[in-house]
Parts: structure tokens; sequence; C-alpha cells
């Protein structure tokens, strides 16, 4: 069976000051149906941009190659009436800031009736039935008084379940969710993590969890891409993944979390910062970052090659990695 | 008396036209001392920033008392910081706010700097403050838009190292920083603590980070502190139903994904708390005593608000761990 979303060797360049800047390169990365999917990595590394791509919101003069298809539909060559069916329906999103991504004069309930009746063409009786389903589903307590709730009289774990409850409100088939819980005290994170699983479990929902919290990207996805500088540099079943990475990246990300070793001073920060876009070096991009890099690291940029079970990596040491077994 | 910032029932209240009044912070106590790490967590709205502000004299308490090095600390108005508590800083956690966007950082450093040291060595002292942030001296001619988060957050560090303090109070110092700048950051922090024998206050979101870096640990939930251990204790054996909670919730790295321990209910307004324990709409062990404010038990060098762990009221069946 073809997955839901299959992206191939996706590159998007933005126009800079200086010219244009590549920003995504050569990223492939798949979603099946009902599949829980992480996407981590630091902030600047293309996780968010690719999202975008995904829902046709890239800025003007942005250049994309490759091929996106969700579906059966290929999101590259759509019109905007094409996008217009694709997003709501097909593809929804929700955003790390539920303050901004909900309109602050317009109640819930018109915001999450809107959609249904675009989308899924109902009259007002029946999407304001299914409004409140909705909210319901997402446990927002007393959903028919919510309905007339503007989003400054919920809190930050409402707002973002209300958000949610919207992008589902014309039956998407994938979820895109964009670091939903970063700004969120990590009892109501739990919440929504756990929100997410039953409605992929109730509704075969796909969603592709983007992150920069490892330890989000252990408790609720089964299979992890790791970007880095716009590359998808490790790639495979997440347990396995962040338990025994095979690329020095996803080695010193985990080293930079806390382990509650409590031997003080233990966290260990990479070195440096990412490369600017326009500004990697011309070999692997974490190369100058990478306590393991060898001349041979400096050619070219390697390319994501099978390493085990379901496992891709894209690094041409491989070195044996020790990691903190918590 | 060892202890550098010693906060004795102190209430911070907040007046809304209209609506009254809303106790952010009802009645807490917690004690730093000199080389020592005290982590401070709890949910967003539990009152941790108002009682920063009011530890730091930014806010006048309505009740209780902060004391700095023995001295009671005086809230800010518009007269200048008396001397004494000039030993008192504070980390914000929005570095991009903290810092004056229009001057240069060596500028700002130096609004710190003691006026008892003069000429050259007020300079000196400016490449002093970068180096132990782990910045180059030539920070010191530029403007806070040309660093990252993570520098700026460096930069604010050291602001507040300037006067030479003695303790730091850090608001979610890291809380804005990506990962590996998080690390930079506070393994920055903890090794100024341990160099200067500073005190401080961490407050974080992030239990993870305060288990990894607090000698001791309080847990504050709306307003009150309900429980206070030393860390390695609280997160082995937490004595208050939240503290469980709160650890539950903390996502984990392992082989198979295992979704975090979920609580019901949300954060009830301050404005209208329960009337008795706090915590108890949302508690999965609340009983009868729990009607009453519990008080804050002593467990031998620790100690937790809730009536558990009082063997005269609790049932021997309920454990509170």
């Amino acid at each position: 069976m073809a997955p839901l979303l299959d992206v191939d060797s996706l590159a998007v360049t933005l126009p800079g000051p200086r010219g244009p800047l590549p920003i995504l390169h050569d990223v492939s990365l798949t979603v099946d149906e009902g599949e829980l999917v992480g996407i981590a990595g630091e902030s600047g590394c293309g996780k968010s941009l690719t999202a975008q791509t995904l829902l046709g919101l890239l800025p003007p003069g942005a250049t994309v190659t490759g091929s996106a298809r969700f579906a059966g539909t290929d999101l590259l060559g759509l019109d905007n009436r094409g996008w217009r069916r694709v997003r709501g329906g097909g593809i929804a999103m929700v955003f790390q800031d539920s303050t901004a991504a909900l309109h602050p004069m317009l109640t819930i309930g018109r915001q999450l009736t809107e959609h249904m009746r675009v989308h899924l063409r109902m009259d007002r009786r029946a999407a304001n039935r299914r409004a409140v389903e909705l909210l319901d589903q997402v446990r927002i307590p007393d959903p028919e008084r919510a309905m007339r709730a503007y989003p400054h009289q919920f809190s930050g774990g409402m707002r973002q379940r209300a958000a949610i409850a919207i992008a589902l409100a014309a039956r998407p088939r994938l979820l895109i969710a964009d670091e939903p819980t970063t700004a969120l005290d990590v009892t109501v994170q739990a919440g929504i993590l756990a929100l997410l699983d039953r409605l992929r479990a109730e509704t075969g929902l796909a969603v592709a969890f983007i992150t920069h919290d490892l330890g989000v990207l252990s408790a609720l996805t089964t299979r992890g891409y790791i970007f880095y500088a716009g590359r998808v540099v490790e790639t495979g079943p997440t347990g396995a993944l962040l338990t025994a990475p095979t690329h020095p990246y996803t080695a010193a990300l985990l080293g930079a979390r806390p382990h509650g070793t409590q031997a003080v001073g233990t966290l260990r920060p990479i070195p440096g910062g990412p490369p600017a876009p326009g500004e990697a070096p011309p070999g692997c991009p974490f190369q100058p970052r990478c306590g393991y890099a060898q001349p041979s690291c400096g050619t070219a940029p390697p390319p994501l090659a099978p390493a085990g079970a379901d496992r891709s990596v894209a690094c041409v040491v491989r070195p044996h990695l020790e990691v903190a077994t918590r | 008396m060892t202890d550098l910032l010693r906060i004795t029932d102190v209430e911070v209240e907040y007046r809304f036209r209209g609506r009254g009044r809303v106790r952010a912070v009802a009645g807490v106590s917690l004690d730093v001392a000199p080389g020592q790490i005290v982590g401070l967590v709890g949910e967003s709205g539990c009152g941790k920033s108002s009682l920063a502000r009011a530890a730091v004299g930014l806010t006048a308490p309505s009740a209780g008392e902060v004391r700095y090095a023995g001295r009671p600390v005086t809230p800010l108005g518009w007269r200048r910081r008396p001397g004494a508590e000039i030993g008192l800083q504070m980390v914000f956690q929005n570095p991009y706010a903290s810092l004056n966007p229009r001057r240069t950082i060596g500028a700002q450093l130096l609004d710190g700097v003691a006026e008892t040291v003069t000429g050259a060595a007020r300079r000196d002292r400016v490449g002093e403050l970068l180096d132990r942030v782990g910045m180059p001296a030539a920070a010191a001619d530029r403007y806070p838009h040309q660093f990252s988060g993570g520098q700026r957050q460096r930069l604010a560090i050291a602001r507040a190292l300037a006067p030479q303090p003695k303790m730091i109070i850090a608001d979610e110092p890291v809380t804005a920083l990506d990962a590996s700048s998080q690390a930079q950051v506070v393994n920055l922090l903890v090794g100024l603590v341990r160099d200067l024998d500073m005190g401080m206050l961490f407050i974080s979101h992030d239990l993870a980070l305060v288990h990894e870096i607090a000698d001791v640990t309080a847990v504050m939930y709306l307003g009150r502190i309900v429980e206070t251990a030393p860390t390695r204790e609280l997160w082995r054996d937490p004595r208050h139903p939240y503290t469980r909670a709160l650890i539950d919730a903390v996502p984990q790295i392992g082989p198979t994904p295992r979704l975090p321990g979920t609580l019901a209910g949300e954060v009830p307004d301050p404005a209208n708390a329960p009337t008795g324990c706090r915590f108890r709409p949302r508690c999965p062990h609340a009983f009868a005593p729990c009607g009453d404010q519990p008080p804050t038990l002593q467990l031998g060098g620790r100690s937790a608000a809730c009536w558990l762990n009082d063997p005269t009221v609790a049932p021997a069946a309920v454990p509170a761990h």
C-alpha cells in the first residue's frame, strides 16, 4: 500500500537579500495512514519549512524541486483551488502558538463551524452539532458553553485543544502538529499527547509531530526523522533511533538533555551552532561540530544509507556511539 | 544564621478593579544557603514568578517577609536600591526583553559595576565578566540584536554578575532557548554557583532540568509550596500526590512509545481557589480530611503539605506515593 504522504527528494530554496538560500536539501519522508511520525531537530533545521511546503504556505519566490504526494495527489503541482481542497479536508495543521492561531474576536464555535460549512458543506445546525462533539472529543469541559467562549477565556492547554478540534473539523487524514506542546506545562502536554494518540486509534488519523523534545518524540511516535541543517540525517523506529543512535548528531542531542544523573554539569552542550542557510560547509553539515569527523567528511554531504532494520543514516564514519542509558 | 535568602510566610496579592483580589502567592516559606541551588517547579499560573519578583523586591509582598543576608529586602521604588541589597540579582526568562536594544553590551555591563571601581579597572571588569560567561571581549562594543538567544542569555547573566552578587534568582532562564543553548547556559549558571559560592533560586517548569541541577527542590501548586525535599529524594520518593503527577507527566525516552501520565482537570483560577487542600479536586487520593488545609508536615529533612503523611488521619491502605 502506498503511504498516505510520500515526500521524495524535496528541496526548497527561498529568496534571500544576497541571492537564493537553499533551506531544504533532498528531504524524503513518508507517513502511513494512522501512523504517528516524529520530526525532530534544533530550531532552524527546516522542520517547520517542511510543514509549510506540505500545506502550500511557502513565501512568494520560493523554488521547490522533488515530489510530494498526498493520497495520490501531487501537492507541488496544485493551484490555489487545489490547495484549498487539501488544506483542512486532507492535511490540517496545529501550530505552537495557539493564541496566534485562533482569531481573538470570533467565538470558538464560529471558528469551528466555518471549516465544516466550507469543506463539508454542512448547514448551521449540523455543523454546530458536530462542533460540540469535537469539543467533547478533545475533552473540553462543558462544550455547549465553550462554543460561545472567546479564545482569551480559555487556558493555554484548552486553547491548544480547541485549535486541535478546529484542525480536525473538516475530517483531515493527516494532522501536522508543529511543536504544539512546547509552550505548555508537562501535565498539559501529557493530556495533548494522550489526545493525539487516542484520535489516531479511534479515527485512523495520521500525525506528523514536529518537536525539539526527544522525550516527546519517544513517548508518542513510532517512527522518527532527525533533521539537521535542512537534511534528514537519521531515520528509523523511534525507540531504536533514540536508544541506539547511529548518527553523531542524534547522540549529541541526547547528550545535551538532562539525564537525572545529578552529577552537576553533566549536560553536554553541542559545541558551536548549526550553520546558517547558505553557509553550510561543503561536506557533512554537522562535521564542524562533530567529535568523530574525519577528512572524508569534508567532500560531499553523505547520502542517507541503510543502517539496520528499517533504519537509515547519513554518516560515512559511523562511529561507535556511547549513549547515556536514560 | 546561615541562610542567604530567607522567605517567610510571603503572600502576594494583586488587586483588580471590579474583581477584587487575587492571592497569587498564599503563604510561602523557602530558604537558600550560600553555594546552594534551590529549584522551584510548578505549572504556569502557580505563582512561581510572583514569588520570584517578591523575593528580589520587584513586588511588595502583602504579608510575610523576605530577608537577604539577614536584612529585610525593601521593595523597589523610585529611590535607588540600598547598597546592602545589590548582592541580590535576577536573571529573567526573556533575554530579548531584559537587555536594552539601543545600548552596547559594554555600557549595560558597566551600569552594574560598583562605583568604587574606577578608570581602566572598569573596562577590565567588563572583559572579565564577558570571559566568565564565555563571550569574547569584542562583544562589549556590540548591540544585543547581534547575538543569538543563547548568547544574549549569557550576556544577561554577565549583567546580573556585574555587581558581584551573592544570590541569583533565575526565573525560567533557559525556557526560551534551544536544547543545546539550554545546556550551555545551565552549565554556566551551575558553574558560577559552585565557583563563587553564590546561592541560586532556579525557577523552571522543566522538571528534568531541575532534577539535574538543584540540591533542593520545592514544588508549588496554586500559590503554596506543597513539598520541599533534597532533589534526589523528591524524585525517588515523592510525598505529595501533585509531585508524583508532575514526575509522571515528564515524557521519557525508551525502546517503545509510552505516553506520560495525565492529571485530571485544570489548574483552578487562583481567585477561586478550592477550600481545604487546593489540590483536592484533581487528587486521585483525596479523602475526608482534605476538606481542611493540610499543615506543612516535617518529615525529617523534608516536608510535605499532604494529609496522607499524617499517620493519625491517613488510612494505612492509601500510600502517598
